[in-house]
């Protein structure tokens, strides 16, 4: 989700141009010979196609999941399908002991991505532009966290966490009887055991979309800021940092959905287990697996697509304003 | 769209959704490999010559041993057996669309709950015909496993392994220690081995199954079988005095069994009474996998879980059993038929246990001449069992055990006081999920 909505908005800015503008000089007689048979029925695969499928795959998809909110159905036959109306839900907000942690966590997730690892990647992405020495190395080694899968990333520090063969229990000696600390397990530790390793990786994310935007600012107003005898602290403050506005809406809603979509590193790290729920995993425990409870597991991914729409739609209009405006 | 396109920013995080992108892609090929094959499978089954096998035995040794099954019955009858394997877990998740699309005529599946749940949507095929040659091979507990909730036979239970209380008789002889057979042995025991400096259970909760095992031992010989089936059947009730007793005598136990297990995946678990640190450990008779020296291996010995209620005693054994079932609609029936009737034959088990040591035959004419002293065991331990349950996730409704029971037992040993309120809340989700169909 993250990685397309900055790709989404070039492209589309890029596509009118190039079409009809040509066709227009070298046809100037009418519109009706203005596209050949051809064109047409490439355009019509063209626009056809994605919309087909972006149909198929979004927007039906979605809509069958919130009506399948409303059902009680475990996955064998259509004619299994039951209406229960609002019963999923009331069981989610009154029952089920996991729900309310879970969207606790995912907040706390949000909370701790942009308090820790945000201001974190943004001091990085500063010294890095200072075009230090091995300016490349140091990008490399903190971005690598980000490429390398979540699986595997969860898996490294499972290595790091394990009560009796990890590597802080061996170095502080907590794995004998009596001393555990269970990093994994204990559920008033695993969750920030585990954002530790979260934030390790988003670290590099924001540094990376940091370094970019610091890219784009105009050299010469630094060197009128430093003309006008502002220190380091007073540049980055006073005319650096007003001027990564842009970057920060974007940050902000990459760091949104980031805490939105935890998933893959819980589920490496112990599958969700107490301490540690999230609306994700919930989502996944509830409709994959044999017998599943797919109008309950949808009921849940309702909740979460409010959470986000919640979140994505005021920035949405508030970007288009923008673009209106400009 | 806010990034500047200026120097190293735009090649980051198009470099970064190409990956997202081949990572999708490599999705979706996994999924579509399981779905192609199934098709695939059933496909080559129409002829006469060929029964298709769906197989959850994706691990080398089993892999190999039912292969070696297979073989000796193609010579036997002339018909091949095209077998499907997929990888364990994946193929328990897909069970669900694998047996409602083309599946195989026959496939790997676990006896139990598990098994009537397919027969009752009536995605498998009732099999009497089978039965009807083989029933003579089994014990009546076997027989009472295989058949549905409608009182028809729906499965070929192939081999079984028990859950018993693991431990090391070096250790016990060096101490002097007595296998318990009453509840309060054992609990004096622990308290022996805690004073000699030892992990009195070692346990490893981080899979959330291993837990379930512990509830079960404790409820069938507190409660009995019954109880076990009406609880796990959903008709009992979670707020019954009797469960609540179950939680009591787990508590009593719970500060002998060993520290930071919530982290701790069973094979680590297994490590300590490998290493000699831990003195017992309730478990299948898997354990002995991690049993990789021959020394550890002929050292390590069992007991059933001791006696609570005098009522019940010992005579109820944890066996989960591992066999065949037939599609809904298979291509070949009468090589489904043949071929389930070869299945059901000692001699079939015998050539499985050659391959695979740490399980025993489910049938009670099976040759045990070439058993291990613990197969031996095991083997009288389930053939002279009163009754046999298979574990708490078979006996149960999948999505009840895993979307309540698992957090729910987890929560209980993290917080052992707070027991009254999990039990009203697990009574409470219950009701909902046995409810819908």
């Amino acid at each position: 989700m993250s990685s397309e909505t900055p790709t989404k908005t070039p492209e589309a800015a890029a596509v009118p141009p190039p079409g009809p503008a040509p066709v227009k000089k070298r046809v100037p007689q009418g519109h009706k010979r203005l596209l050949t048979r051809r064109d047409r029925i490439t355009l019509g695969f063209m626009a056809g196609v994605p919309t087909v499928l972006h149909v198929a795959l979004v927007w039906v998809t979605a809509l069958a999941s919130i009506a399948l909110a409303f059902t009680s159905w475990d996955g064998i036959g259509f004619d299994s399908i039951k209406w229960v109306g609002l019963d999923n839900f009331k069981q989610l907000f009154t029952d089920n002991p996991q729900f309310w942690p879970a969207v606790e966590h995912n907040i706390i997730w949000f909370v701790v991505l942009i308090l820790i690892p945000t201001p974190m990647g943004l001091f990085l992405a500063v010294q890095l532009d200072k075009k230090i020495r091995f300016s490349r190395v140091y990008q490399t080694a903190f971005f690598l966290p980000v490429v390398v899968s979540l699986a595997v990333t969860g898996f490294v520090w499972q290595l790091v966490y394990n009560p009796d063969t990890g590597l802080i229990n061996s170095l502080i000696g907590a794995n004998k009887p009596g001393h555990y600390i269970d990093w994994i397990g204990d559920p008033h530790l695993n969750l920030w055991a585990v954002l530790i390793a979260a934030s390790w990786r988003h670290t590099g994310y924001m540094m990376i979309l940091y370094l970019a935007g610091l890219k784009g600012v105009d050299p010469s107003l630094r060197e009128a800021s430093s003309l006008d005898g502002a220190n380091e602290w007073q540049t980055f403050k006073n005319v650096i940092f007003p001027t990564l506005r842009p970057t920060n809406t974007v940050v902000l809603v990459v760091t949104i959905i980031e805490a939105l979509r935890a998933f893959d590193l819980v589920f490496v790290f112990n599958k969700g287990a107490q301490g540690t729920e999230l609306l994700s995993i919930l989502i996944t425990n509830n409709i994959i697996g044999e017998s599943s409870r797919i109008g309950y597991g949808s009921a849940i991914a309702v909740v979460l697509l409010v959470i986000s729409l919640a979140v994505i739609i005021p920035y949405l209009i508030a970007t288009f304003r923008k673009e209106r405006r400009a | 769209m806010d990034l500047s396109p200026s120097g190293l920013s735009l090649p980051s995080p198009s470099r970064r959704s190409l990956l997202r992108g081949a990572g999708g892609a490599a999705l979706l090929a996994g999924a579509g490999i399981p779905l192609l094959s199934a098709c695939g499978g059933s496909g080559t089954a129409s002829d006469p010559k060929t029964v298709s096998l769906g197989s959850n035995a994706s691990d080398a040794v089993p892999k190999k041993a039912f292969a070696e099954i297979y073989a000796a019955y193609k010579k036997q009858s002339g018909i091949t057996v095209d077998v499907n394997t997929k990888d364990h877990n994946t193929f328990q998740e897909q069970i669900n669309s694998y047996l409602q699309g083309t599946p195989d005529d026959v496939f790997n599946w676990f006896a139990g709950y598990r098994m009537q749940f397919f027969a009752a949507k009536g995605l498998a095929s009732p099999i009497d015909d089978v039965w009807a040659k083989i029933g003579d091979n089994f014990p009546d507990a076997m027989k009472k496993l295989s058949k549905g909730a409608d009182g028809k036979y729906y499965f070929v239970p192939l081999y079984t392994y028990p859950w018993a209380i693991f431990y090391r008789k070096s250790v016990f002889q060096q101490h002097g220690y007595q296998v318990p057979t009453t509840w309060d042995q054992l609990v004096a025991l622990c308290k022996q081995m805690k004073k000699d400096g030892l992990v009195p259970i070692a346990f490893g909760d981080k899979d959330a199954w291993p837990a379930m095992g512990t509830f079960d031992q404790i409820n069938f010989r507190l409660n009995g079988y019954d109880f076990h089936v009406e609880l796990m059947g959903g008709k009992a009730s979670w707020t019954d005095a009797k469960v609540k007793a179950v939680f009591d005598h787990w508590s009593e136990l719970l500060p002998y069994h060993q520290d930071g297990f919530m982290g701790r995946t069973w094979q680590d678990a297994a490590q300590t009474l490998v290493s000699k640190k831990a003195g017992m450990y309730l478990l299948g008779s898997f354990v002995a996998q991690q049993f990789t020296n021959k020394a550890d291996l002929d050292d390590l010995d069992f007991f059933a879980f001791p006696e609570i209620n005098s009522a019940y005693g010992q005579d109820t054994v944890e066996a989960p059993t591992d066999g065949f079932m037939v599609s809904k609609a298979p291509k070949n029936k009468a090589g489904v038929t043949k071929l389930l009737e070869f299945l059901g034959t000692p001699a079939a088990e015998a050539i499985y246990l050659k391959a695979d040591s740490s399980v025993v035959a489910a049938s009670s004419k099976a040759d045990t001449s070439s058993y291990t002293p613990l197969q031996k065991k095991a083997y009288d331990m389930i053939s002279g069992a009163k009754s046999l349950t298979q574990f708490m996730d078979r006996d149960s409704r999948p999505d009840f055990t895993s979307t309540v029971m698992q957090p729910g037992l987890q929560k209980f040993l993290q917080n052992p006081k707070g027991v009254d309120s999990l039990l009203s809340s697990i009574e409470r989700q219950k009701k909902t999920i046995f409810a819908s169909s």
